[in-house]
């Protein structure tokens, strides 16, 4: 199934992107042995990895694969984040990994239904979801909207500081070995005998035995150069940030209105309220979505619905100033799943991509999967819903899966 | 009948709203501060809605313009009113976004579309970091300067002048005209380098007499007040317990390194520097305006940016002085309204923004920052007040990351991540760690409250439809509502 696996420690994998996927997965690779470099054109960790939030959640997302992936990948997080802590000693900048909780907030009757029949079925795939009352949610957070319609306590859902998380995980992939190359951007192929063996940068031609493309958004864009089509496409979002102060929001807290909206691919905005409080003392509100292709011009009717999202949820926050706001675009694929593993069209080639607004929680079980197929071990989770065979092999998009997530 | 919102009322917003209503266009000008005037003719508030007493530098000009605009039915003068955000619009100016703070919590947002935008932002105070800098006790000299103009208080009863520019000059004289005892300033340009800057092909400054006149008439006031005048010399170091009780002054070399060796304690309780301005960008880069190098909004002849019907004049466009202001905005206002950069009624005010274009070159050649001043840091300096982040923090975090990307280390770092949003540290930290930063760019350009963010913004008309002259919503113009604003 794997054509150009099987490969021998000590072989050249070239990863391109030093996001937080491509940086999980050169560690990962890294520690198993591998001969690892990767390659960015721009400096690490300056891409999407920068511009969104650290949530690792379980709470968005439907069962299905998805779910799978996320409550794999939350589960590796707390060893990953003492493990990177321990290795890189105090005077690296601190993870701020927080197992905080999520409760996912419905204001409305409509939301109320939706939400308690997706705690429902998630809890029969095995997510820790408790139905609260109104009562037992203000004494998680006192400031909530008195009168919440419904609330669920996602115990499991945590928080990271993505981009430490993103330079911690390359910095300990170059402790094991691993090189970095900036400013160096991907060009185009070099193929041999059908295989890929190398990449064109502008760095001058680079060998080798396999190539792994982690290039977030980009990865459409990289793929194309290498000859392959792949569909990832971009995803505007924006988080407001608000001005330091005492902690009021005590654990991620999201809004359900989501939950009858299932995740459409509609160009039009959508938002769904996020708030959640950092270590530094700022509130970052989020996010928006919308199909804007690669413009980062600022809206102000999308920051406007943010505002009013986050009201609904926490009507103190009225008085609170924003005072700045920051948006990137999710890599996303059309039936939202992210792509793992080889490519067939092209031996040597492989994806760890796609992973829309959740790439910073799904990274640690994305680079295992990956390393697991890419050194022919058996991989703990199925790989084939994440096979970029979906695309290659059937003509028409697979269903969508439900639930939106809400990075 | 074109319709022109000028942004920023200084002397080059005063100076286009003028102009473009001299050619017929309908104007708003909009400003932050509860009065018009800038930086350079920043007055005092007396009482609620009243105007304080008018400054001294060219009062009668600004008396001027001032009145010209508040007598003028086709201006609408919108002070207390903050432009938050701009939202482009392709092939036209962007749409303006403002907030009306009022004291009793009841804010305004409005929402102008223009057919042309000047941009007139202006400037603030650069300072560089030292030792002790974030002391009590050490002030800007722009504030200082405020403070002694605008209420009559020094800062202090011992104070040290520092930092570079012509600025120094008047911040110590309105200093010792308030009463306080200015023990010296100390310019860290070199006696050569500001002879270069000022004394080189004399006849450009022919025209900037005036320019050269006010500055010596500073010099003069700093002889009757008897206040030293050091160039080469800085203060390196801050001392102090509770605040600033002293400083260490050292001389510097060419490049402003410290010279070893040179260093005298010198006994305070206050210091102001400045170190040039740095111009506010944050709305040309929201408008999408290209940046020349060395932080100034590109403009043509004709002050127009890269971005169609949008024109920048004044500090925005590089560190020029009041004079220069007056000029630029001229002729962006003039251009804004439709006018041609050629015609004959603007050849007096080309002339002009010439030779003060050329005096400001030989100020920014004589005063511009040199890269020596990282040689007065210690680990321990504070570069970010507003997070707290040291000089030692920023190395150690670049050395253990080993990032490049200022993006990963503003987030690693939370240098610049403060209310400030970077605006006093961002270039230094730029500098301090040879990393290339996303220079000015702020979406959201000063603080909204959410619940101003979540309301519903009322469209400004900037024409009533049945009747040409007159604006929407009525209120008349000039009008200035007290207590409102800010920077
Ligand atoms: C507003 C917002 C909020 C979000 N919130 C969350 C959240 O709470 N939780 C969560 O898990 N996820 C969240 N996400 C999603 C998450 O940020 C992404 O899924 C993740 O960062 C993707 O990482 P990556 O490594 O794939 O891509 P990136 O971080 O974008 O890295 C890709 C790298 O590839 C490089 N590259 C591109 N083209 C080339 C080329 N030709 N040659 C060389 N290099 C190239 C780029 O320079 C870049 O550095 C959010 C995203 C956004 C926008
Ligand atoms: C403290 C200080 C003292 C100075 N003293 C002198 C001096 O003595 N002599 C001299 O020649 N030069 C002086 N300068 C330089 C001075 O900036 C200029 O000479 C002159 O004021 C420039 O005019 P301007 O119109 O470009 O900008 P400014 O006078 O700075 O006017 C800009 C205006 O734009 C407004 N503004 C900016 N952003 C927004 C926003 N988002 N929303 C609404 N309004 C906004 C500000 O409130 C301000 O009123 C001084 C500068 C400073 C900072």
């Amino acid at each position: 199934m794997t054509p150009g696996a099987a490969m021998t420690p000590g072989a050249e994998v070239v990863v391109v992107g030093a996001g937080i996927v491509g940086a999980a997965v050169a560690r990962a690779l890294a520690l198993a042995g591998v001969g690892v470099t990767v390659l960015d054109r721009g400096p690490a960790a300056c891409g999407t990895s920068a511009s969104g939030e650290g949530n690792i959640l379980v709470s968005d997302k439907a069962p299905g694969p998805e779910l799978e992936l996320a409550r794999h990948s939350a589960g590796l997080w707390p060893a990953l984040a003492a493990e990177l802590t321990e290795e890189l000693g105090p005077r690296f900048p601190a993870l701020e990994y927080e197992p905080k909780g999520g409760l996912v907030v419905a204001t409305t009757a409509e939301g109320a239904a939706g939400l308690t029949g997706f705690a429902a079925a998630q809890r029969d795939a095995g997510v820790l979801a408790t139905e609260l009352s109104a009562d037992q949610a203000l004494a998680l957070e006192p400031w909530l909207t008195p009168d919440p319609a419904a609330v669920v306590h996602y115990p499991e859902d945590a928080q990271i500081q993505p981009v430490v998380a993103t330079e911690a995980l390359l910095a300990s992939a170059r402790l094991h070995g691993a090189r970095l190359r900036v400013g160096c951007e991907v060009l185009g192929p070099v193929v041999a005998r059908g295989r890929l063996v190398g990449l064109r940068t502008t760095g001058g031609d680079i060998a080798a035995d396999q190539v792994v493309v982690a290039a977030g958004p980009w990865s459409g864009e990289v793929a194309a150069r290498l000859g392959v089509d792949l569909p990832v496409l971009p995803r505007r979002g924006v988080v407001l940030v608000t001005a330091r102060m005492p902690q009021r929001v005590f654990h991620k807290v999201y809004d359900a209105d989501y939950v009858g909206a299932v995740a459409s691919g509609a160009e039009d905005l959508q938002t769904s309220g996020v708030v959640e409080s950092t270590p530094a003392g700022t509130v970052l509100i989020g996010s928006s979505r919308e199909h804007v292709g690669f413009d980062a011009t600022l809206r102000v009717r999308v920051l406007r619905e943010l505002a009013a999202r986050a009201l609904r949820l926490f009507p103190f926050l009225a008085d609170v100033p924003v005072q700045r706001a920051y948006g990137g675009f999710r890599p996303y694929t059309p039936d939202h799943l992210p792509v793992i593993g080889p490519d067939p069209r092209l031996p040597g080639l492989w994806h760890a991509t796609g992973h829309e607004g959740a790439g910073i929680g799904l990274s640690a079980a994305t680079a295992e999967l990956l390393r697991d197929l890419l050194l022919d071990r058996t991989p703990t989770l199925a790989a084939t819903p994440f096979a970029v065979d979906r695309y290659v092999l059937t003509s028409t998009a697979p269903p969508t899966a439900a639930g939106t997530e809400h990075g | 009948m074109t319709q022109v919102v000028v942004i920023g009322a200084g002397p080059a917003g005063l100076a286009a709203a003028v102009r473009a209503r001299g050619r017929g266009a309908e104007v708003v000008l909009v400003d932050a501060m509860a009065q018009v005037g800038g930086q350079y003719w920043r007055r005092p508030p007396e009482g609620p809605g009243g105007d304080g007493p008018l400054p001294g530098n060219d009062a009668r000009r600004f008396a001027v313009l001032r009145e010209r605009l508040a007598a003028d039915p086709g201006c609408r003068v919108l002070t207390g009113t903050q432009v938050w955000a701009l939202e482009q619009r392709p092939g036209l100016p962007p749409e303006v976004h403002l907030l009306q703070e009022s004291p009793d919590g009841e804010n305004r947002r409005l929402v102008l579309a223009p057919q042309a935008l000047v941009l007139a932002t202006g400037a603030h105070d650069r300072t560089l970091p030292f030792p002790g800098w974030d002391l009590p006790g050490v002030f800007t000299a722009g504030a200082a300067q405020t403070l002694a103009k605008g209420e009559g208080l020094p800062v202090g009863r011992r104070v040290l002048v520092a930092g570079a520019g012509p600025f120094l000059l008047p911040a110590a004289v309105s200093l010792a005209a308030a009463g306080a005892r200015v023990v010296g300033v100390h310019e860290a340009a070199s006696l050569g380098r500001l002879a270069d800057g000022y004394l080189s092909r004399p006849w450009e400054s022919a025209g900037a007499l005036g320019k050269t006149l006010e500055l010596g008439r500073y010099a003069l006031a700093h002889a009757r007040h008897r206040i030293p005048y050091r160039t080469a010399s800085a203060v390196v170091a801050a001392h102090g317990a509770q605040r600033v009780e002293s400083v260490t002054v050292a001389a510097l070399d060419a490049e402003w390194a410290p010279v070893p060796g040179t260093g005298r304690e010198l006994e305070v309780d206050a210091v102001c520097v400045s170190h040039g301005f740095t111009p506010r960008l944050e709305l040309a880069v929201a408008a999408g305006c290209r940046i020349a190098s060395g932080r100034a909004v590109l403009v043509d002849a004709a002050q127009r940016t890269s971005v169609p019907g949008v024109y920048a004049a004044g500090e925005i466009t590089g560190t020029g002085g009041a004079h220069l202001a007056l000029a630029e905005g001229a002729v962006a206002g003039h251009c804004a309204a439709g006018g041609d950069v050629a015609d004959p009624g603007l050849r007096g005010i080309r002339r002009l923004r010439r030779v003060h274009a050329a005096f400001a070159r030989r100020l920014e050649a004589a005063h511009a920052v040199r890269p020596g001043w990282r040689g007065w840091l210690d680990d321990a300096t504070t570069v970010c007040r507003c997070e707290g982040v040291t000089v030692g923090t920023l190395r150690e975090v670049a050395a253990a990351t080993g990032s490049a990307g200022m993006r990963s280390l503003r987030l690693t770092t939370r240098a610049g991540l403060g209310m400030c949003q970077g605006r006093v540290c961002g270039r230094t930290v730029e500098e301090l760690l040879g990393v290339e930063g996303a220079g000015d760019h702020r979406p959201v350009a000063v603080p909204v409250r959410l619940g101003d963010l979540a309301s519903e913004p009322v469209a400004v008309e900037l024409v009533d439809s049945t009747s040409a002259h007159r604006m929407k919503p009525v209120e008349p113009c000039g009008t200035q509502r007290a207590n409102r604003g800010g920077a």
